[in-house]
């Protein structure tokens, strides 16, 4: 069996939806939440390196450093945010940010 | 003169590369002066975007592109760059007051104005999925960090966590459907994509419903629409204020400028998907904010319900459409924005007033601001001849045009419902009794609702040069 664009696809797509399903279905730490937001940028990654490999394009491959780099950015300000909301309610639990609803 | 040190000409870049190299130099200032530096910082941030709008007007006339095709500078990125900069710098004038109370003191916060103004720019010019892409981001990781500029207070934090794991998610969304349009057609210019995207095969049509979902996102349109009221409610009333006008504005000439340059082919299919949004955001809009006690909710759910009246002129997907859009932008902005404006400017003992009850008797303590706040809410209601009123006209008139009469039906219908709590708002400040004396209101916050409010009320006087800016606007992008 040949290993063929569908392939990378495939994975890319369940990379994808494993990253979805952590951010809805994780009812405990935001921690997790931030994992599954990079787990959606390899997935993108992934299908764009691969799309750029059988279309014989260096564009994807660019567009995919690019991601990495926005998704560093990203990441860290992510955590920024995190640490100052913990400083004030001493908790990152997915069920305590609940100051505001309706 | 022509810069060409790369083989690419930098002109059309001019002004971006100007706010961006003068937004790092203010950050010298105020890492090498401290935060007594703040009020000049933000005063040298106001006069930069001044500095950047004359650049920007001093261009060259005609189309110019650059970086092979990816920045875009034509009649419609020039009209919507100017509102833009117009917006960032009266959010830098509306923050006095705020940055004069001792621990929000902090002179990043103009940085990050001024960086996610750079993002905004590159977003309204951009021709290809990746500046697309870099501007969004740029725009969105300041605005993240902007919501949660008061660091100490957990209702501040705690907005800009939700919009950030929220806007994260929706980015991620988007650049999945970006790389699969990538994939699908071979290239990520919007030309390249609307010479190879004839017909919407599965997998570009998936593609292109991811692409909208992040785009839905930053206007806030339903169903996407969960982060507006909360981080509405729980950033800094300035910051909010900047988050209803030029973000909005930028993420939506996008948003036109993808579906009418990538995908001109594909009207049909688009077309059904932006109708949905639409009427979904009117509804949204108009049902949600009739049980709020919160006034900046309520403007949040104001401003959902407005996105859903921008889309129905970009439902068509003609120049009458896109016009109506670029008008409905221009208006919207400046109406929410002064609306804004007069809930910062109201405080009640040094307590910010949130609650439309605090609004009680306002008529009989300031007559003044109180008839000028009427006024914004009956135009943000659509009630002629305030220009509200006008922008909606154009958007329903180019629906009808088209022959979409039950978008325009439904979407009058919703805009009568919509009328009821602004003029709820009106009813708490002229007849209720008087809720207590509230303290002096700040200059530049007074003259920011004087000029908002007598914008609306004299715009049908004299619409003619607007109206035609944004028409010539329009016709740049067919």
């Amino acid at each position: 069996m040949t290993i063929g664009l569908g392939h990378y696809l495939a994975v890319g797509a369940i990379l994808f939806t494993l990253g979805i399903l952590g951010i809805f279905l994780n009812r405990k730490n935001i921690i997790v939440i931030l994992m599954s937001v990079e787990l959606i940028l390899l997935a993108v990654n992934i299908n764009l390196v691969s799309f750029s490999a059988f279309l014989n394009d260096i564009v994807g491959q660019v567009f995919a450093l690019l991601v990495l780099t926005v998704a560093a950015a990203e990441a860290a300000i992510g955590l920024a945010i995190l640490v100052v909301y913990f400083r004030n309610r001493g908790s990152i639990a997915v069920q305590d940010i609940n100051m505001m609803k309706g | 003169m022509n810069f060409t040190p790369a083989g690419y000409s930098l002109l059309p870049v001019l002004p971006e590369i100007v706010l961006a190299v003068g937004a790092m130099a203010l950050l010298m200032v105020g890492a090498f002066r401290g935060e007594r530096s703040t009020f000049l910082v933000m005063t040298l941030a106001i006069a930069l975007l001044i500095v950047t709008g004359v650049v920007q007007c001093w261009l060259p006339a005609g189309k110019l592109t650059t970086f092979g095709g990816s920045f875009i500078v034509d009649g419609y990125a020039r009209f919507l760059k100017i509102v833009v900069l117009v917006g960032s710098a009266a959010t830098l004038l509306i923050s006095y007051g705020v940055m004069s109370e001792r621990p929000r003191r902090i002179f990043e916060y103009a940085i990050l104005i001024l960086v996610s103004t750079v993002g905004m720019m590159l977003l309204v010019s951009a021709g290809d999925l990746i500046m697309l892409y870099l501007g969004l981001e740029l725009m969105s990781l300041s605005l993240y960090v902007m919501a949660a500029s008061h660091r100490d207070e957990v209702k501040s934090t705690e907005a800009g966590l939700k919009y950030f794991v929220l806007g994260a998610l929706a980015s991620g969304m988007m650049l999945y459907g970006m790389s699969l349009i990538y994939g699908f057609t071979g290239t990520v210019s919007f030309e390249g994509i609307a010479a190879a995207a004839k017909s919407g095969g599965t997998g570009l049509m998936f593609g292109i419903v991811f692409l909208l979902v992040g785009l839905c996102f930053k206007v806030s349109a339903v169903p996407f629409h969960m982060w507006t009221p909360d981080v509405y409610e729980g950033a800094p009333t300035p910051i909010t204020a900047f988050f209803s006008s030029s973000p909005k504005v930028a993420a939506f000439a996008v948003f036109v400028r993808v579906l009418l340059t990538a995908f001109p082919n594909l009207v049909p299919e688009w077309q059904q998907i932006v109708v949905f949004v639409a009427i979904a955001s009117m509804a949204v809009g108009s049902f949600g904010a009739i049980g709020q006690r919160n006034i900046k909710r309520m403007m949040a759910y104001s401003s959902i319900g407005h996105m859903g009246f921008a889309l129905v002129g970009l439902a068509p997907g003609t120049p009458e459409g896109v016009q109506g859009v670029v008008l409905y932008l221009v208006i919207y902005t400046v109406m929410t924005f002064g609306v804004f404006t007069l809930i910062l400017a109201m405080q009640r003992d040094g307590r910010a007033m949130e609650q439309i009850s605090d609004f009680a008797g306002l008529s009989r303590s300031h007559p003044v601001l109180a008839f000028l706040t009427a006024m914004l809410l009956f135009s943000l209601a659509g009630i002629p001849p305030l220009a509200g009123f006008f922008a909606k006209f154009y958007v329903f008139m180019a629906a009808i045009k088209a022959g979409m009469f039950a978008l325009a039906v439904i979407g009058v219908l919703l805009s009568v419902v919509g009328a009821f709590y602004y003029l709820n708002v009106i009813k708490v400040m002229y007849v209720d009794e008087e809720a207590g004396a509230t303290d002096a209101v700040r200059v530049e916050l007074g003259t920011v609702v004087v000029v908002s409010a007598l914008f609306n009320m004299l715009f049908f006087v004299y619409p003619g040069p607007l109206v035609g800016a944004a028409t010539a606007a329009a016709k740049s992008l067919f």
